[in-house]
């Protein structure tokens, strides 16, 4: 456990001993909020609610958490660092389990800060907070989730590039899982009960029903088993690759 | 005590390290020598524990590298090769990091960090960020993370690359300091690195152990050890100087750097010509200003062993 804080500290005080940090909390809260007021209707929607602020959270993701994630695990091994990380005295799951908790907490850093648009809708009626407090939770898991991705992809090559456009594409399916795009080349010759399966993957089906206010057992173990899945396969991956 | 049984590493078809098996015990302190590519630093790093061998097996104070490798590399510091460290960090939280990944705690901790600062001279840049560092102050923050933790064990791949010769020098200073209790595995093209610092020495060259001795051994078997060197005030006397030289009993043959106009006669197997070099001077009058007893030439006997591979 302590190793796995060693990691945490470290990462995080890298997040901002570089303009990383800023760059990306200014370029989410800007678009987060450019989108809401833009394309999601947030004044004429006539509604005391920040569904046109969540709504966008899955595509912002799609692009910032790739970014971010990209240089967990490739930029240690460019620059050679990994062979210092790995020749601690920690183990591997530590290692992984303290980059991907400090990516975690950042993206929710920066989920945090765009606090004054809960503060104007508040001001402006009377929203359900419960509903905005389950849609932030949810977006929370998603961006782990994401990150989970990310960190995994991160881990199978050395190249920054390769490892972001991958975790886009992954990203992409998982959270278009559940519609059309995704399952119409399958209908027909996959049975259903895969189809299923691969829609009950989808980010977006779980996060909606998160932001509707319902915080459903099976939503938050769908993002646990999402996350420790990649995780662990995070830890694998490190370990085949030690090899060669 | 390090142990390793047979070790041998294979990327594909290509044999890296190749069956090797030594023993390194605390007090000594192993250089590596080998031409590039010859496996060094594939051994060093299957000991430190960032890569699996394909065969064999390694221990470290008795703990295996493999199947209990978090035992093993506590007992490890490890200065990979090129000294990487994290550049956007500061020299003092990069070793703080380190400090807290080897799970060192309060006075220890404070205790050992600053001993570290102190030995290799880092306080006045303790708050500057790595990447703005010189070369030698990187390696010198890779040497510090290395020993933080006061190992039992030092692997130290190339530890003086890059540095200048004031460096170099306190580098090796520092070494021979700590190598009393512990076991220490430099490696190095420098051959003067190994006179200076090492006890032993192994070289290898694809991945195979082609020569472990001290350096004195290692030197005698040069075909310079016991030769005589000799410049003459009147170089033009050289080639009569050559002749006599070269029938006096003791001398097998001799050889002249045609840039120095520098003599060197090497002695037949067991001799030591010098006192009959310097008689027969005496007696024919020749005025010597340089003559010298060769010990032998490390990097001969490593162009030699290894093939003329050399670094």
């Amino acid at each position: 456990m302590n190793g796995v804080l060693a990691i945490l500290r470290r990462e995080l005080r890298g997040y901002f001993s570089t303009p990383l940090a800023y760059v990306f909390i200014v370029i989410f809260l800007v678009l987060s909020g450019w989108f809401t007021f833009n394309f999601g209707n947030f004044y004429n929607g006539g509604q005391a609610s920040l569904a046109a602020f969540f709504n966008y959270h899955p595509w912002l993701y799609l692009f910032l958490v790739p970014a971010l994630s990209m240089r967990l695990w490739a930029e240690e091994r460019k620059t050679g660092t990994i062979e210092l990380l790995l020749t601690l005295p920690l183990e591997i799951w530590e290692s992984v389990t303290g980059k991907f908790l400090a990516s975690w907490l950042f993206t929710g850093m920066a989920l945090f800060f765009t606090f004054p648009i809960w503060i104007t809708v508040n001001y402006l009626g009377n929203p359900d907070n419960g509903v905005i407090f389950a849609a932030y939770l949810g977006s929370f898991l998603m961006a782990g989730g994401f990150l989970a991705i990310g960190s995994f992809i991160s881990a199978t090559t050395n190249n920054q590039v390769i490892a972001f456009i991958l975790t886009v594409v992954i990203c992409f399916i998982f959270l278009l899982a559940g519609f059309q795009p995704i399952l119409s080349p399958l209908v027909g010759w996959v049975p259903q009960t895969i189809i299923d399966s691969i829609a009950s993957l989808s980010f977006l089906t779980h996060f909606s029903s998160i932001s509707k206010g319902v915080i459903d057992l099976r939503d938050l173990v769908y993002f646990a088993l999402l996350i420790s899945t990649f995780l662990y396969a995070n830890v694998l991956t490190l370990n085949i690759k030690k090899g060669s | 005590m390090i142990d390793c049984q047979e070790l041998s590493k294979q990327y594909g078809s290509l044999v890296a390290v190749n069956n090797l098996t030594f023993q390194v015990q605390p007090g000594e302190v192993l250089g590596f020598l080998g031409p590039n590519g010859a496996g060094k630093t594939t051994t060093m790093r299957i000991i430190a524990g960032f890569l699996p061998p394909t065969s064999g097996k390694a221990t470290v104070c008795g703990f295996d590298i493999e199947t209990q490798a978090t035992k093993a590399k506590q007992m490890i510091g490890y200065l990979p090769e090129g000294a990487p460290s994290y550049p956007e960090m500061t020299a003092k939280s990069f070793l703080e990091f380190i400090a807290d990944s080897r799970n060192l705690k309060g006075s220890e901790r404070l205790h050992r960090l600053d001993e570290v600062y102190e030995l290799l001279h880092l306080k006045h840049v303790l708050n500057q960020k790595i990447d703005t560092l010189s070369k030698g102050y990187t390696r010198r923050v890779g040497l510090a993370q290395a020993i933080l933790h006061d190992p039992k064990v030092l692997i130290l791949d190339e530890p003086t690359d890059g540095l200048d010769p004031n460096q170099k020098y306190e580098v090796r200073k520092l070494i021979n300091k700590m190598s009393e209790n512990k076991i220490i595995i430099i490696s190095t093209h420098l051959l003067e690195e190994v006179d200076a610092v090492c006890n032993r020495a192994i070289i290898i060259s694809d991945g195979q152990i082609l020569a472990d001795d001290t350096p004195k051994n290692l030197e005698a078997k040069s075909k310079f050890h016991n030769a005589v060197s000799i410049k003459l005030s009147e170089p033009s006397e050289l080639n009569a100087v050559r002749e006599a030289i070269n029938s006096l009993p003791e001398i097998i043959s001799t050889e002249v750097d045609e840039h120095s106009n520098q003599l060197i006669a090497f002695p037949d197997s067991g001799k030591i010509p010098l006192q009959a070099i310097t008689e027969l001077g005496a007696t024919k009058g020749w005025e010597f200003s340089e003559l010298h007893l060769e010990s032998g030439r490390l990097d001969e006997v490593f162009r030699t062993i290894t093939g003329g591979a050399a670094a």
